[in-house]
């Protein structure tokens, strides 16, 4: 393209004198080199951006209608919901969002401890993570108090109450963090003001210092290769790409797919079962009475699960606050030599494995009421939850390791897969054609039980193999 | 590990709805049902707003979303008096209503997003004679409700049958002790209508929602076809 | 790195598509974002129209009523401010209303449906304060020209007992006449037009 000087170049000129946006843009996207192997793992950072943003702006939103005052919070939700202009859409994508929020982010952690993302030089990155994920549970707990529903009340009652339990300092502890003898509106009032902006503001410092850590020394991949190792005669790593435009257009895919079941969710099922706006937080707060069963959103129930477990006040509050704080010690818990799960010993996958089952259990215990089998349940997933952080340093040592290649691998894509997953569809469900009564012929499909059983074994065994 | 998976599964298999011996029914509910909608909305305003408001819908919205023109909603389904931009509000005060119930009847606008449709539609029909309560009626899915029975015109006297569990006394099933004014066919119509109107009250914006978010989700996949076909493209550059 | 066999027209078709497709999908987005700042139904329930009983107001006599939040005026003028309303044309800058903004039933020199009942937004054309009744004639502050009228104490603007701006002020137009009608001889509807015969 022939650019003239144009009196537009020459305004975009006279800024681009005084401010260094092209060299913000080089060195963050444009020139800024990512490793070419990231896999499915890797689009979650770019869409917890998504989800703040879109937070952000419904925030705003329903700032403008909503009112944090014990006697007309809960009406002002419904006045969003039915007589604002589309105050319903901007309601749900908020509370979606929030849900989402959680979703990405626990993903987002979980190809850290994938692909050892955690490790040495990146450990900054990890605790500035770390610290945007603590920032964002008070966040969300802030928030959740402010529909004053039910749930919001006296999940927030429960919540404070836990402050309570540090002796000497604690019942005054929780009395200044509620301003009031039991959850009122100065509780109201304040948690209005951490949810819109003191906390904000240290969820936007936090993910920028992220960024700038992870730009500094550079992304992990799922092989966990430094790729600064080998460079090009210009200077660029053998393995790498500019981050723009190939990872921008593939995180517009990343981002249309999640867009897709985000939208399926506010328009077909924003309350999800209960589990995104639980069914006892359309009753308003009622500081009188307690709902039959309480529960923490989906998101904090596992946390709140170690919680239940832990027979004793004190003791249950260190539980659970020490769930949140061994994940800040995992670069240095984790002894094992490389960084990839790929080319790790079974040990640490079979470990990885476990701790993922105990915490989706632990959440969904952390949705049910007590019973007397479910403690036990808690009590021995509780248990493994802290022994694969804290037992780390000893199992992580006795690794096998794999060779680590010196160069990116390539696994196949899903496109590739797609032939291998139609033979095994087709393993599973035979076509057969049938000559009906009047002598046509059609293709019929029914379940093969033999085909059924083979795919199983085969799976199994893949997966004993890939544990080893 | 198969001892740890066995147990993951009995308590998942811990019904959380175990209590009472009572099942819900099934409520039959079609918010695309105008008609069924309006019978609804003209028994909540005769049998509940004498006691429950539902101040969180205006009747100009009821008017708008029912089909029915402004006239007709004040003439024919709102208490003399009401405006048009009025919520349903309830005649009653607090302070009678604390007098006479000791507790306020609760807003009902969201009361089918609280405890479901089937809930509502079941405990609507579930009152029964019980001389020990105060209003004469007990309910066989909300024990010890302190709310009289407003369709019991309608409805008839039921009388309980308990049987034996072990020690305890339960409830087993309801009989019509005296007929109402309605069969029992037209009275599940009558309830499952008032439902329906309950439901459509908790969020008036559903249908609505649903319908838009069809063009929303092919928006998407029109999106997503293109930003994928735009990937396949920049990545042929990369080996 | 870029391979030869770069297709540079296709790309760019698909960066194109792609841009113009997410630009009418955050154009759909912004629509209910900005339309929910315009006036919820709550709004409007309190901008419903109003009754107005005039049959209690003297002669000479300013009521003020609260239409959308705003005060309303309901002045019923003797035959003498009428006569003089008659006299001013040649000082006021919009005489006929030509500019102005009212129902066509009061578009006439009196600005109104019945010459004796005048009825107007009470708010200032140039910046919104609410201007003072000052019905009296030549009063010790406003001096010798001042018929009776409205004065603006905010920037000045004069209007007279029609709401027809003087010349020579900051106001550029007169007074708002919002829609009205009788309901009966001795009640005024403010808020909805006569319908259309």
């Amino acid at each position: 393209m022939n650019l003239k000087p144009t009196r537009l170049r020459m305004c975009g000129n006279w800024v681009l004198d005084r401010f260094p946006l092209a060299q913000v843009w080089n060195e963050h996207m444009a020139h800024y080199y990512a490793p070419k192997n990231f896999n499915f793992w890797y689009f979650f950072g770019s869409l917890a951006l998504l989800v703040l943003v879109n937070q952000f702006v419904t925030g705003i939103l329903l700032t403008m209608n909503y009112k944090p005052d014990a006697k007309f919070a809960f009406d002002s939700v419904e006045y969003i919901m039915r007589d604002v202009n589309w105050g319903w859409l901007v309601r749900y994508m908020h509370s979606t969002g929030a849900s989402a929020f959680f979703i990405v982010v626990y993903l987002h952690m979980f190809r850290g401890l994938l692909y050892g993302s955690f490790k040495q030089p990146r450990e900054l990155i990890w605790i500035f993570g770390m610290l945007l994920f603590v920032a964002l549970m008070a966040e969300a707990f802030m928030g959740y108090l402010l529909p004053w529903g039910q749930m919001s009340y006296w999940g927030a009652q429960v919540i404070i109450s836990l402050f309570s339990a540090i002796p000497v300092i604690g019942d005054d502890l929780a009395l200044w963090i509620r301003g009031d003898y039991v959850i009122s509106d100065a509780t109201l009032n304040r948690f209005f003001a951490f949810h819109v902006i003191a906390v904000p503001l240290v969820l936007v410092l936090l993910v920028f210092m992220h960024i700038v850590a992870l730009h500094e020394v550079g992304s992990n991949n799922p092989d966990g290769i430094d790729i600064k190792k080998s460079k090009d005669p210009w200077g660029h790593p053998v393995d790498g790409i500019p981050f723009h435009p190939y990872y921008t257009v593939k995180d517009v895919v990343g981002v249309a797919v999640f867009l897709i079941f985000f939208a399926t969710i506010i328009f077909y099922m924003p309350e999800m079962g209960g589990y995104f706006l639980e069914h006892a937080n359309f009753i308003p707060a009622d500081p009188m009475k307690t709902p039959e069963h309480i529960a923490p959103v989906w998101y904090f129930t596992p946390f709140y699960s170690i919680l239940r477990a832990i027979p004793d006040k004190f003791a249950g509050v260190i539980g659970m606050g020490g769930s949140i704080v061994v994940l800040f010690l995992l670069p240095w818990l984790d002894r094992g030599k490389v960084k990839s799960i790929r080319y790790r010993g079974g040990i640490y996958k079979k470990a990885l494995m476990l701790f993922v089952v105990s915490f989706i259990a632990l959440g969904y215990l952390g949705t049910q009421p007590v019973t007397p089998l479910a403690t036990i349940m808690a009590r021995i997933f509780t248990a493994y939850y802290f022994g694969f952080f804290l037992l780390m340093p000893i199992y992580t040592r006795w690794e096998k390791l794999k060779p680590v290649p010196s160069h990116l691998t390539t696994q196949p894509t899903l496109e590739e897969r797609i032939p291998d997953m139609i033979a095994v569809f087709n393993e599973v469900i035979e076509t057969k054609s049938v000559t009906t009564e009047e002598g046509t012929t059609e293709l019929k499909k029914h379940f093969n039980p033999t085909g059924a059983k083979n795919v199983l074994i085969r799976t199994a065994k893949n997966l004993k193999e890939s544990l080893d | 590990m198969k001892k740890l998976l066995s147990l993951f599964l009995l308590v998942l298999s811990v019904n959380v709805f175990a209590s009472g011996g009572v099942q819900l029914q099934d409520a039959d509910i079609d918010l695309t049902d105008k008609v069924s909608l309006q019978r609804g909305a003209k028994s909540f305003v005769t049998y509940c707003l004498g006691c429950h408001s539902a101040k969180q819908i205006r009747y100009l919205r009821v008017a708008n979303d029912l089909g029915l023109d402004e006239k007709h909603v004040l003439d024919d389904i709102a208490p003399e008096g009401a405006g048009i931009y009025d919520q349903l509000h309830s005649a009653m005060n607090k302070h009678d209503a604390e007098k006479w119930f000791g507790t306020q009847p609760p807003d009902l606008s969201l009361i089918a997003r609280s405890r479901g449709a089937d809930w509502l539609y079941s405990y609507l029909k579930g009152f029964y004679v019980d001389k020990a309560r105060p209003f004469g009626v007990n309910n066989a899915i909300f024990e010890d409700v302190g709310m009289p029975n407003p369709l019991w015109q309608l409805q008839g006297e039921q009388k309980p049958v308990f049987v034996n569990d072990g020690e305890r006394r339960v409830l087993d099933k309801l009989v019509s002790a005296s007929a109402g004014t309605q069969s029992p066919e037209e009275f599940d119509k009558t309830v499952n209508d008032l439902v329906n109107f309950l439901v459509y009250v908790g969020e008036p914006v559903q249908l609505e929602r649903q319908k838009m978010g069809k063009y929303v989700l092919f928006f998407l996949f029109v999106f997503l076809a293109i930003a994928y076909l735009l990937k396949k493209e920049y990545w042929k550059d990369v080996h | 790195m870029i391979n030869e066999s770069v297709d540079k027209s296709k790309r760019q078709f698909l960066t194109t598509a792609l841009t113009v497709v997410g630009a009418v999908g955050t154009g759909y987005l912004a629509v209910p974002f900005l339309s929910q700042m315009q006036p919820s139904v709550k709004a409007m329930a309190a901008g419903a129209p109003v009754e107005v009983d005039i049959s209690k107001i003297e002669a000479g006599q300013l009521i003020r009523v609260a239409w959308r939040g705003k005060p309303v005026w309901v002045l019923q003028r003797t035959p003498e401010v009428l006569a003089t309303l008659t006299t001013l044309d040649n000082q006021l800058s919009d005489p006929q209303s030509n500019q102005s903004s009212q129902p066509n039933s009061s578009k006439n020199p009196a600005r109104s449906m019945k010459p004796e009942i005048f009825v107007a937004v009470g708010l200032c054309t140039h910046l919104g304060c609410s201007p003072t009744f000052r019905p009296e004639v030549a009063p010790h502050d406003l001096g010798a020209d001042w018929k009776g009228g409205f004065f603006c104490p905010c920037h000045g603007s004069w209007f007279d007992l029609a709401g027809r701006v003087y010349k020579g002020v900051p106001a550029p137009t007169n007074l708002e006449v919002p829609p009205y009608r009788y309901i009966t001889d001795t009640q005024i509807i403010i808020g909805e037009e006569e319908k259309a015969a």
